[in-house]
C-alpha cells in the first residue's frame, strides 16, 4: 500500500498528524464543503429519523430497565451518528460483526427492537438476530469478534463474493491482543473488512489516557500497513463519508480499513454503571452540547430542510417501541429444552441424560404437589 | 491399502477432504511451505495452492478466531496449532466463542471447524511441547475432543471430525506420529465420533486409555498375561462425547477400572472415568477404581521426564495391585 493508492480522505486526514475528519461544526455549519457527501434532503431527513429512533429506543430501554422489566442494558446515547452512518452504508449482503454498542447499525441490518429487548430480558433468541442476514450475534467478550470479522473477510474473498465485513470495537478493546492480531491478519490477507473503533473516551471507568500512549487510535493502523482515519463521530456527514469511502475501498479488493470514530458515551457503560464516580458533570455537559442529533438538526435548520414535528415523531416512535417491548415481554416461550438444544448439532448422550434427569426431577416435583 | 504412519494417515485424510470439498482450507504456523513442523501437511500446499493451504502469521488466538469467522460463513477450516502448550493463547477464542457460537446464535450459525495439534510428552522437548490438555477442552460445552491412537483411527476419526458440523479439537499423540506403521485403506472412510473401541477382551480388570498410552498399556497387558491376569483394554478415541456405554459394559463385567493417561491426575479424564464407573457400575466393583496418570506438576524437561511419563511396568504394577485388592 502506498499513499497514492489511498482514497484522498485517508491522505488528507493522516492519523500520524493527528488530523480528524469533520464536515460540519458544532453549530451545524459546513466547514469542509469539499468533503460534504452528496446526499439528498430525503436521505438526510431519514438519517436524522433513524438516529432519533435509536435515541428514543435507548431512553425507553433505560426506563424499562429501571422499572425492573429488563436486566442489564448497554445504552448507545451519543453514538448514533456512527451507527446510522454505518447502517446506511452496509448492504443486505454485507456482514455485520457487532460488539454490543451499535444498536442503530443492527436495526438498519434488519434487527428489531423486540429482539433487542428480548436479549436484554435474558433470552438468547433475541441476541441471535434470526432475521438479519449475515449478522453475527452480540459479542460481549471484548475484542474477540474482530477475528471473526477477519475470518469472514477471508471467506468472502475466497468464495469470490462481493461482500464487505463491518465490525466494531471500543477504545478499551484496542488494548486487547486480539485487536492487534486481527488488524495484522486482515492486513496480511488483504480482506474486505471495515474495522470501527468507537472511541467514546471511556472503557467503563478507565479514560483513554490510561489505555494508550498513542496520539490517537487510528494511528494504530499504520503499523499494520492498512489505511486508518480518525473521524468526528458526532458528525453524521463525516461518518457517512468515512463509511462510504471505506466500503468502496474494501469492496474494490484493496483490503481492510480502520476507522476511529471520536465520540463520547453520553450515558452509562451499562445500566449497572454510575459514571458520576469517574467523570465530571462539566465534561458530560460539554459533550452533551455537541450531541450528534443536535448537530445534525442545526445543519438541517441552517439548510432549511428541517421539517420534523418532534413531538409527533416522539409519540409515534414511543408507541412503536412500546409495542415491540410488550411483545418481547409477553414472550414466555423459554423452556428448559432451549438450554440443551443448541450446544451441538447432534446432542451427545451425556447431555440427553442430563436433560432427562432434570425432567425426572421436574416430574417428582409435580407429583409432590 | 498402504502402510502408513499416523503422520501419513492424517496427511492422507486432509488430502482426501481438500480434494473432495472446495470449502476446506488449512492454515497455521509453518503448515504451508514447510508442511508443518511434523510434516503433517507436507505437499498439500503444492497440490492445492496457497489460498487453501497456507502459513498464517504467528498468533494462535487469531488463527482460531479467524477460523470461527470462516466456519460461520461457508468454509470448513482446519487449523493447526503447533504444540499443545501453544494452544493456550487460543484458549479465549475456543472457550469464549468457538464452543459457544452455535448456542449464542440459537443455531443460526454452525461451526464446522477442526483445531488440530500434536500433544503429549516423551520426545525430549522444550517446555510447552509436552502437555496433555484434553481435560481443559473436554470441559468446555460445545466442543468435541478426539484423540486417535493408531494411523487407521487417525484417518477415520479426522475425516469424521472434518465432516462434523460441530467444532472438534483433534489431538494428535506426537510421540507415536511415526512409531506405528499400519495398513490403512487408501479410500475414504470415517469412524464415528463418541464411540470407544474395545481393543482387547478380558475379564479381570478394565483399562481405559487413549492416544500414546494405548501402546504402553498393550505392553503392560503382555506382562499381566504372563502373570495370569486378564485385562480388557478400551481405547476411548473420543474424549467428549465420552462413550459411557462401552465403559459401563466392560466394568460391569470385570468389576475393576484403571484409567491411564499422561495428563495431570486431578480434575482429569481419569477423574471422569472414575465418576462414570461409580455411577454406572458401583455395585459391580471389586476394587476401588484407579488413575494411573501424570502428577499435578509441570511436565519435566528431558532429564526429569522419565519420572513423569507413565511406563508399561508402572501400569502393570497398578493392574496387579488392583486385581489383588
Amino acid at each position: 500500500m502506498t499513499q497514492n493508492d489511498l482514497p484522498a480522505i485517508f491522505r488528507e486526514f493522516n492519523p500520524i498528524e493527528d488530523k480528524m475528519l469533520s464536515i460540519i461544526d458544532n453549530e451545524g455549519h459546513v466547514v469542509n464543503k469539499k468533503w460534504m457527501p452528496a446526499l439528498d434532503d430525503t436521505t438526510i431527513v431519514s438519517a436524522y429519523k433513524q438516529m432519533y429512533y435509536e435515541r428514543v429506543a435507548d431512553e425507553m430501554a433505560i426506563s424499562y430497565q429501571r422499572q425492573g422489566r429488563m436486566f442489564t442494558y448497554t445504552p448507545n446515547l451519543g453514538q448514533e451518528a456512527i451507527h446510522i452512518a454505518a447502517g446506511m452504508n452496509i448492504r443486505k449482503e454485507d456482514w455485520l460483526v457487532p460488539a454490543f454498542r451499535e444498536m442503530g447499525t443492527l436495526l438498519a441490518k434488519g434487527v428489531t427492537m423486540k429482539e433487542m429487548f428480548l436479549f436484554y430480558m435474558g433470552n438468547e433468541q433475541g441476541g441471535s438476530f434470526q432475521n438479519a442476514n449475515h449478522t453475527l450475534p452480540i459479542s460481549i467478550s471484548i475484542g474477540t469478534q474482530l477475528h471473526h470479522a477477519t475470518g469472514i473477510g477471508y471467506s468472502v474473498k475466497y468464495r469470490k463474493k462481493n461482500e464487505a465485513v463491518f465490525t466494531f470495537i471500543g477504545d478499551g478493546g484496542t488494548s486487547e491482543g486480539d485487536f492487534s492480531e486481527a488488524l495484522n491478519f486482515a492486513g496480511v490477507w488483504q480482506v474486505p473488512v471495515v474495522f470501527t473503533i468507537q472511541n467514546n473516551q471511556y472503557a467503563i471507568s478507565v479514560p483513554l489516557r490510561s489505555q494508550t500512549k498513542s496520539i490517537n487510535l487510528a494511528v494504530k493502523s499504520v503499523a499494520f500497513g492498512i489505511p486508518g482515519i480518525k473521524v468526528d463521530g458526532n458528525d453524521f456527514f463525516a461518518m457517512y463519508l468515512a463509511y462510504q469511502t471505506a466500503a468502496r475501498y474494501a469492496l474494490s479488493g484493496k483490503g481492510p480499513v480502520l476507522i476511529e470514530a471520536f465520540t463520547y458515551r453520553l450515558g452509562a457503560h451499562t445500566t449497572s454503571d454510575d459514571p458520576t464516580k469517574y467523570r465530571s458533570k462539566k465534561e458530560e455537559t460539554e459533550w452533551g452540547l455537541i450531541d450528534p442529533l443536535i448537530r445534525l438538526r442545526r445543519y438541517m435548520e441552517n439548510e432549511g430542510i428541517w421539517n420534523i414535528d418532534v413531538d409527533k415523531l416522539t409519540d409515534e416512535y414511543k408507541q412503536q417501541i412500546n409495542q415491540q417491548f410488550l411483545e418481547a415481554e409477553q414472550n414466555k416461550a423459554y423452556s428448559h429444552d432451549e438450554v440443551f438444544a443448541y450446544m451441538y448439532t447432534d446432542m451427545p448422550d451425556d447431555l440427553k441424560r442430563q436433560k432427562a434427569e432434570y425432567e425426572q426431577f421436574l416430574s417428582w416435583k409435580e407429583n409432590r404437589k | 491399502m498402504s502402510v502408513m504412519t499416523m503422520v501419513q494417515a492424517i496427511n492422507n485424510a486432509l488430502d482426501i477432504k481438500l480434494n473432495e470439498d472446495g470449502t476446506v482450507v488449512i492454515y497455521g504456523e509453518d503448515v504451508g511451505v514447510e508442511g508443518g513442523v511434523f510434516r503433517v501437511t507436507e505437499g498439500l500446499q503444492k497440490k492445492y495452492g496457497v489460498e487453501r493451504v497456507f502459513d498464517s502469521p504467528l498468533a494462535e488466538s487469531a488463527i482460531v478466531g479467524t477460523a470461527l469467522g470462516m466456519a460461520v460463513s461457508g468454509l470448513k477450516p482446519i487449523v493447526e496449532l503447533q504444540f499443545d502448550g501453544f494452544t493456550y493463547p487460543a484458549f479465549n477464542q475456543i472457550a469464549s466463542n468457538v464452543s459457544r457460537m452455535q448456542n449464542r446464535s440459537r443455531g443460526k450459525f454452525t461451526v464446522p471447524m477442526v483445531i488440530r495439534f500434536p500433544y503429549g510428552g516423551g520426545i525430549n522437548a522444550l517446555e510447552h511441547h509436552s502437555d496433555s490438555p484434553e481435560a481443559l477442552y473436554a470441559h468446555l460445552p460445545g466442543l468435541k475432543v478426539v484423540v486417535p491412537s493408531t494411523p487407521y483411527d487417525a484417518k477415520g476419526l479426522l475425516i469424521a471430525a472434518i465432516e462434523s458440523n460441530d467444532p472438534v479439537v483433534f489431538m494428535e499423540p506426537k510421540r507415536i506420529y511415526r512409531a506405528i506403521k499400519q495398513e490403512v485403506p487408501d479410500e475414504k472412510y470415517s469412524l464415528p465420533l463418541g464411540k470407544a473401541k474395545v481393543i482387547q477382551d478380558g475379564s479381570d480388570v478394565t483399562v481405559v486409555a487413549y492416544g500414546a498410552m494405548i501402546r504402553e498399556c498393550q505392553k503392560a497387558i503382555a506382562m499381566a498375561e504372563e502373570a495370569g491376569i486378564s485385562v480388557e483394554l478400551i481405547d476411548l478415541r473420543t474424549i467428549y462425547p465420552i462413550d459411557r456405554e462401552t465403559i459401563r459394559n466392560s466394568v460391569r463385567k470385570t468389576g475393576r477400572m484403571i484409567a491411564v493417561a499422561e495428563a495431570h491426575e486431578s480434575f482429569s479424564v481419569g477423574s471422569e472415568l472414575i465418576a462414570i464407573t461409580n455411577e454406572e457400575a458401583f455395585l459391580y466393583l471389586e476394587a476401588p477404581p484407579r488413575r494411573v496418570m501424570g502428577y499435578d506438576t509441570v511436565v519435566p524437561l528431558a532429564q526429569g521426564e522419565k519420572f513423569y511419563i507413565i511406563s508399561p511396568d508402572r501400569i502393570f504394577y497398578e493392574i496387579e495391585k488392583t486385581v489383588k485388592f
